[in-house]
């Protein structure tokens, strides 16, 4: 009898502690969701009066309290342009290599040891690397070849990554078939690995190029430009980006408080593009698995 | 017949070059990494013809443009980066887990898939944005509850900087809890655990070299972070003696005094000296963090 009672007490006890437990997660993780919604909504009440027509086809005005910042998304996109070309042939290169090709030894763990390292190295430390290799050594000076290439550089362990997931995903019933038929290998991968993981690929792609336009460090010293009053004419000419505007109108602006609303906007229009490219990719990716499952 | 093997003589040739082809980008990603060391370290060593190495890594003062004598030590800065990244992950790592925990674990599919793309979205966000954020939002908050002049003060590039953590902590655990063999879990709530019992006191320990990896991972991207702290943290040069006091971080001295140096000068050369650090600390981190991660997949396989 006795022990019985002190059985249940206990179980109430560790029931209890389940309740307690499981409700301090659910605390964190919607304290967390309030907070990233909760920055969005600011970012957006904030910023929504300053977008208009004119602030996103014209180019700053009188020492950029006036204006839009129309340099700045063009500077973005030519850059990010110069990073997909440079990274995702490369990326999805090096996958096929190391997904079709290399056998497990020392070289192929040291090359992925590599790639996973790489990721991990700070965007500023890519932005030094930049201005040795590509605005000294290579004398490509600051301009949006220089910064392009160096956020090639920063995005290819993310490119290499999802490219390998993507080839990790066609069956090797596929790759098998191809070969009895006596296919070489390389005319296993055009014709029956390549086609059903370019979209995947694609996808992995669309995610680190949105992240690449999104950062400033590496840019910042390799052709990003404080205030340009015509459009880049070519690769060696420096470029501003919505990053570095971003950065520029918030802390060095001679008139901070005039230039807050510009601010606002500039942040809006970086994290509703960021978002777009994220959505996309998320539903191109939704709509492949579909396609998998028949 | 002959201009079969003809034809599959040339086809090999074609099939070695396209396999050298693919291997030489895959070998890239080796050259890379020695390539931004060695860059960082021949562009780092002019700096010590003038400067010694003992006055760099312990003196805290760092007055490069000073017209007597100028001085760099970044012993200040370094303690600021540490003083910031311990402050994030004091906040980010315990969140993350309980995040990682609860989808892992308490879930329903549904909620899952709610909250796992909120958190990704949390990961695109740009640096800059969460700088930006930090400027404007956090720290005048900061600056009314502790009664300051202003909030850009360590606090806030703390508690900027683990939202910049939090995604990689909780990927990383959630991986790590959902490697953990189911045969774990129903082996305990067999034996009568409940749910939270089997969480605390099996999963998590048998997932716990890949929590404390996604803590190293977290650690090295905020050490690494710059324009984050950049915005949020007042930047000011001093030793740093509290939370509540404005600091310069190693990656924040580099983004401010870089635009402004003439190159090759002794100043400009120290400035890739503290790259090299940065290099090498976060290089060390995240090395560890993989030797972990690689360790436990061998474990639970």
């Amino acid at each position: 009898m006795k022990s019985s009672v002190k059985k249940s007490r206990r179980s109430f006890r560790h029931q209890l502690a389940q309740l307690v437990g499981f409700l301090m997660l659910r605390i964190s993780v919607y304290s967390v969701l309030f907070m990233i919604l909760y920055f969005f909504y600011d970012l957006g009440s904030k910023g929504l009066g300053a977008i208009s027509w004119e602030f996103l086809t014209q180019a700053p005005r009188r020492g950029m309290t006036e204006g839009g910042i129309l340099p700045a998304i063009v500077g973005t996109f030519l850059v990010t342009l110069i990073t997909a070309l440079f990274a995702v042939p490369l990326g999805m290169a090096a996958a096929i290599y190391l997904n079709e090709y290399a056998r497990a030894g020392r070289l192929t763990r040291l090359i992925r040891l590599s790639i996973r390292n790489l990721a991990g190295v700070p965007s500023i430390v890519y932005g030094l690397f930049g201005v040795i290799l590509f605005v000294n050594l290579l004398k490509f000076g600051t301009s949006i070849l220089s910064a392009g290439l160096t956020l090639g550089l920063l995005t290819l362990p993310w490119t290499i990554t999802a490219s390998e997931e993507a080839l990790k995903s066609v069956p090797d019933s596929y790759r098998e078939g191809a070969l009895a038929l006596g296919a070489t290998k390389w005319q296993m991968i055009r014709t029956n690995v390549l086609p059903y993981s370019i979209p995947g690929m694609l996808t992995g792609a669309v995610l680190g190029l949105a992240r690449a336009a999104g950062e400033t460090a590496p840019i910042m010293f390799t052709g990003a430009a404080f205030y340009l009053p015509f459009l880049p004419r070519s690769l060696k000419d420096q470029f501003m980006a919505l990053p570095y505007h971003l950065y520029i109108m918030a802390t060095q602006h001679h008139a901070i408080d005039k230039a807050r609303f510009l601010a606002y906007g500039t942040a809006l229009v970086l994290i509703v593009f960021v978002v777009l490219f994220n959505l996309g990719a998320i539903l191109m990716r939704a709509r492949l698995r579909r396609k998998w499952r028949h | 017949m002959i201009s079969v093997k003809k034809k599959s003589i040339l086809g090999d040739l074609k099939e070695s070059l396209i396999q050298k082809a693919f291997q030489t980008s895959g070998l890239l990603a080796i050259l890379v990494l020695l390539g931004i060391f060695a860059l960082l370290l021949y562009t780092s060593v002019p700096a010590f013809k003038e400067i010694s190495l003992k006055e760099f890594l312990t003196s805290t003062r760092w007055d490069p443009t000073s017209p007597e004598r100028p001085e760099y030590g970044l012993l200040s800065m370094l303690a600021s980066t540490i003083m910031v990244t311990v402050g994030a992950l004091l906040i980010a790592f315990p969140l993350g887990v309980a995040v990682a925990a609860y989808l892992s674990d308490v879930a329903s599919p549904k909620v899952r898939e709610i909250v796992k793309p909120v958190v990704e979205l949390l990961a695109a966000i740009p640096s800059v944005v969460v700088g930006f954020i930090g400027l404007t939002l956090v720290s005048p908050l900061l600056a009314k509850i502790f009664k300051l002049s202003h909030g850009l003060t360590a606090l806030n590039g703390s508690l900027m900087l683990a939202i910049m953590a939090l995604p990689t902590i909780i990927s990383i655990s959630e991986d790590s809890l959902n490697a953990v063999p189911v045969s774990y879990v129903e082996a305990s709530l067999a034996l009568g655990a409940n749910r939270w019992q089997t969480l605390v006191r099996v999963k998590i320990p048998a997932a716990i070299s890949g929590i404390i990896a996604s803590l190293m991972l977290g650690m090295g991207r905020a050490i690494g972070e710059t324009m984050t702290v950049l915005m949020a943290t007042g930047n000011a040069r001093a030793f740093p003696h509290g939370l509540l006091q404005s600091v310069r971080t190693l990656t924040a001295n580099i983004a401010i005094e870089l635009g402004e140096v003439p190159y090759f000068t002794t100043h400009y050369y120290a400035l890739f000296g503290i790259g090299l650090v940065l290099f090498l600390m976060t290089f060390a981190i995240n090395l560890t963090a993989d030797l972990i991660l690689e360790k436990q997949k061998r474990k639970l396989k």
